[in-house]
């Protein structure tokens, strides 16, 4: 086998054995079964540990297939799950923000928003779950153009909303990268006047993004007099990601 | 009012709720403008003796209450000294019976849930005296109710009747408890009950809000054991250790604070908590009004010198229990959220209909006869339809206590708040607007029994004014509104009511 990867073999055999003996064997009884040194299979272990293909119990230190694992097959975060984990943060950050907060994900390929609370004014509003939206032209969806490899940027003209839509493709990539950059996205007037929003990723296991959360609203509340969105409500922002983000990990592991 | 208690500090603005639920004990930390500041929960164990039996510990309950509270404050960096005021909500209907010198339970607390009581409660069906329990009451005679747990305590515990009349044990429902407990316990412990509280206990007379006579004598219960019952806004006492001074300013059952924490303060308002069953309740007022659809009436709330406001309330057996159901019994779904993307791949239920009349069939049908079904079935049917009528079930059954509660009020519902789990699925959220005909509507707080338990007790000790400053903290977050066609509407419910039929009469 020209070009095989010797770890991978190993983790492999570590992976098949386990799965053969479900939480019967430790450290020594798989370097024994492997044929490899204990040094060099606690490493292997811990490394598919920690990416949650197995699981240890505390107690006798013995071996299972974890959660990772037999969700890979399937898994894609059902966006369903995601606002379910998302109701208390989305509720918070709404609080704290005084702004309407907004998740998105990509559903059949189509950037969508999958949870939305209102802004806490009891002004009329209207749900928008279920709704898909524009890629180039919402934090939301920029944030999910940044992340998600699956979800390419088209060339070609972009589909304009107002005169500050970002219609060329090269000029959304270049945006795209310093969204990547600075972990967050904004939009300003770019879907529809006088509203602005600002949006960052939500990570799963592995780091990988799941979608993306979103504060939005007036664009004198959302942004300062230069029309930069105001720094703490990128921290109430980015606090209320990393929160969700922790609790989506440690909940699917 | 001002607070009572000389050194409490003069800028003291914060609240305590304390949650004392059925699996776990919470407490909570609510600013005055009722957001969540800080909050910490402990689970207690259940036990289950034998089939049909539950039980908790009271002490280990009280126990993990003694660390919630430091630890919640510690997590705010509030000091004890700042809490205005501490408010409980609790699980009702939960039995305890303890020793007034020792502070000790003399027997493990028996939990609402608890069916042991039933064969005893239909020997009293059978001697014809449900009407007069009810008459008093308003509650039939179902295990649900505190009553026959007390009694059986004290029939099955050798000397407990007589150490009662001698005045040395003690009873209450858990806010009872904890209020004795953190108000000194044995050396200066308040025993006192709740309004509401006691409206579950089926020894209080509906109207006068008494203990009475009539019922202690049927369920041979000596008075000497009983709490005092106090208004739910009122002041129980001081806190002796955790809190030291704050005064305990309310105390509601759980439902009750939840409708208090949804700031339904009017006749015709109407909350229902989706959780692994459901509850309605709606204010009706200062009237108590009875009902001759399987409703019951109880106590909403009532404050200091005040006529009592009464609710209706309608539970639904089996709600977030039947998508539990459907991921771990059947396995169709890996989660529970995910039932909502399996129902969104079909348009509607496919002729399905499923009732989850899992232990019988609660309000407005009280059939414990019935068992579940599922009706209507063609090779059509796909696991998505299944998904969709696992959802509906949730939203006909709502329909019918709505339906019950607006014949035996005369209130039609104008909006329904809801809270608890099951309002993260949007699903079904839009298909109780649709069946209800009215908006549902979901608020920014998700934790309406602590917020409840905190409004109560910052209304009593002045942190808020009165009912408008509550309900201007109350912002919605969602709001459903009905979309669907009205004949198609129809059409289905009358499948609903005809699949309803086909559970009667199983057992028999």
């Amino acid at each position: 086998m020209p070009g095989a990867i010797q770890s991978i073999e190993r983790a492999a055999a570590l992976l098949q054995l386990v799965a053969e003996h479900p939480g019967e064997l430790g450290l020594g009884e798989l370097a024994d079964g492997v044929g490899l040194a204990k040094a060099t299979t606690h490493g292997l272990l811990r490394t598919l540990r920690d990416v949650g293909f197995l699981t240890q119990d505390s107690g006798s230190g013995r071996y299972s297939i974890g959660t990772g694992l037999r969700q890979l097959a399937d898994s894609r975060l059902d966006p369903h799950d995601l606002r379910s984990y998302a109701m208390n943060w989305a509720d918070s950050l709404a609080v704290r923000s005084g702004e309407a907060v907004r998740i998105a994900a990509v559903v059949d390929r189509v950037p969508t928003i999958v949870h939305h609370v209102f802004r806490p004014d009891d002004s009329h509003q209207v749900l928008d779950t279920g709704l898909p939206i524009p890629g180039h032209a919402t934090a939301l969806g920029k944030v999910l153009l940044a992340w998600t490899v699956a979800l390419p940027v088209r060339p070609g003209p972009l589909d304009r909303f107002t005169q500050h839509t970002i219609t060329s493709s090269r000029v959304l990539a270049r945006e795209l990268v310093e969204v990547r950059r600075q972990g967050w996205a904004a939009e300003v007037e770019e879907q529809t006047v006088n509203e602005a929003a600002v949006a960052a990723p939500i990570r799963g296991a592995i780091n990988r993004v799941v979608g993306a959360i979103s504060l939005g609203g007036a664009v004198d509340q959302v942004c300062d007099s230069r029309g930069a969105p105001r720094p703490h409500l990128i921290e109430q922002l980015l606090d209320a990601a990393h929160s969700l983000s922790r609790d989506l990990v440690t909940a699917r592991r | 009012m001002t607070a009572p208690g000389g050194h409490r500090s003069r800028t003291a603005r914060y609240v305590l709720a304390v949650d004392q639920g059925t699996n776990s004990t919470r407490s909570i930390l609510f600013d005055s403008s009722g957001r969540l500041l800080a909050i910490r929960q402990h689970e207690h164990d259940q036990h289950f003796p034998q089939p049909g039996w539950v039980e908790h510990d009271a002490a280990e309950i009280w126990h993990n209450l003694q660390r919630l509270i430091p630890d919640t404050l510690d997590d705010a960096g509030v000091s004890a000294t700042d809490v205005a005021a501490v408010g409980i909500a609790n699980q009702r209907e939960t039995a305890v019976v303890w020793d007034r010198r020792t502070g000790q339970p003399v027997h493990p607390a028996i939990v609402w849930q608890d069916t042991r009581t039933a064969a005893y409660l239909e020997t009293l069906a059978q001697r014809g005296i449900a009407d007069e329990v009810r008459a008093c009451t308003g509650l039939p005679l179902a295990p649900y109710f505190t009553a026959s747990r007390l009694k059986w305590i004290l029939d099955n515990l050798p000397g407990a009747r007589a150490r009662a009349a001698r005045g040395e044990l003690l009873f209450g429902t858990m806010e009872t408890w904890l209020i004795w407990n953190l108000t000194g316990g044995p050396a200066t412990g308040v025993h006192v009950t709740d309004v509401t509280n006691a409206s579950r206990s089926m020894l209080m007379d509906i109207r006068t809000l008494r203990w009475d006579d009539a019922m202690l004598d049927l369920f041979d219960i000596p008075r000497a054991l009983l709490p005092e019952i106090r208004p739910s806004l009122h002041i129980f006492g001081e806190c002796v250790d955790l809190v030291p001074g704050a005064p305990i300013a309310a105390a509601l059952g759980d439902q009750q604070a939840a409708l208090f924490g949804q700031t339904c303060f009017d006749a015709g308002d109407a909350k229902c908590t989706y959780g692994t069953g459901a509850f309605v309740l709606l204010n009706t007022g200062t009237e108590l009004v009875t009902s001759s659809r399987g409703l019951i009436p109880t106590v909403a709330y009532q404050r200091d010198d005040e006529p009592a406001a009464y609710a209706l309330e309608g539970s639904i057996a089996v709600a977030g229990s039947l998508v539990q159901w459907l991921r771990d019994q059947v396995g169709l779904i890996r989660t529970a959220p995910e039932i909502e993307t399996l129902a969104r791949t079909v348009e509607d239920n496919g002729g399905c209909y499923i009732v989850p009349a899992f232990a019988g069939l609660f309000a407005p049908h009280w059939r414990s006869e019935a068992r579940g079904v599922f009706a209507g079935l063609t090779a059509y049917v796909t696991k998505g339809h299944i998904a969709r009528a696992v959802l509906e079930a949730t939203g006909w059954q709502t329909r019918e206590v709505i339906d019950a509660m607006n014949a035996d009020s005369g209130l039609p519902l104008r909006s329904l708040r809801v809270d608890g789990g099951m309002t993260s699925n949007h699903l079904l959220m839009q298909f109780v607007a649709d069946v209800l005909d009215c908006p549902v509507v979901r608020p920014l707080v998700a934790e309406t029994v602590s917020l409840g338990a905190a409004y109560a007790a910052g209304l009593t000790i002045g942190v808020w004014s009165d009912f408008g400053a509550l309900r201007r903290n109350w912002h919605r977050a969602a709001e459903w509104l009905p979309t669907i066609d009205a004949t198609r509407r129809d059409a289905e419910f009358a499948s609903w009511k005809v699949a309803v039929t086909r559970t009667f009469d199983w057992v028999q």
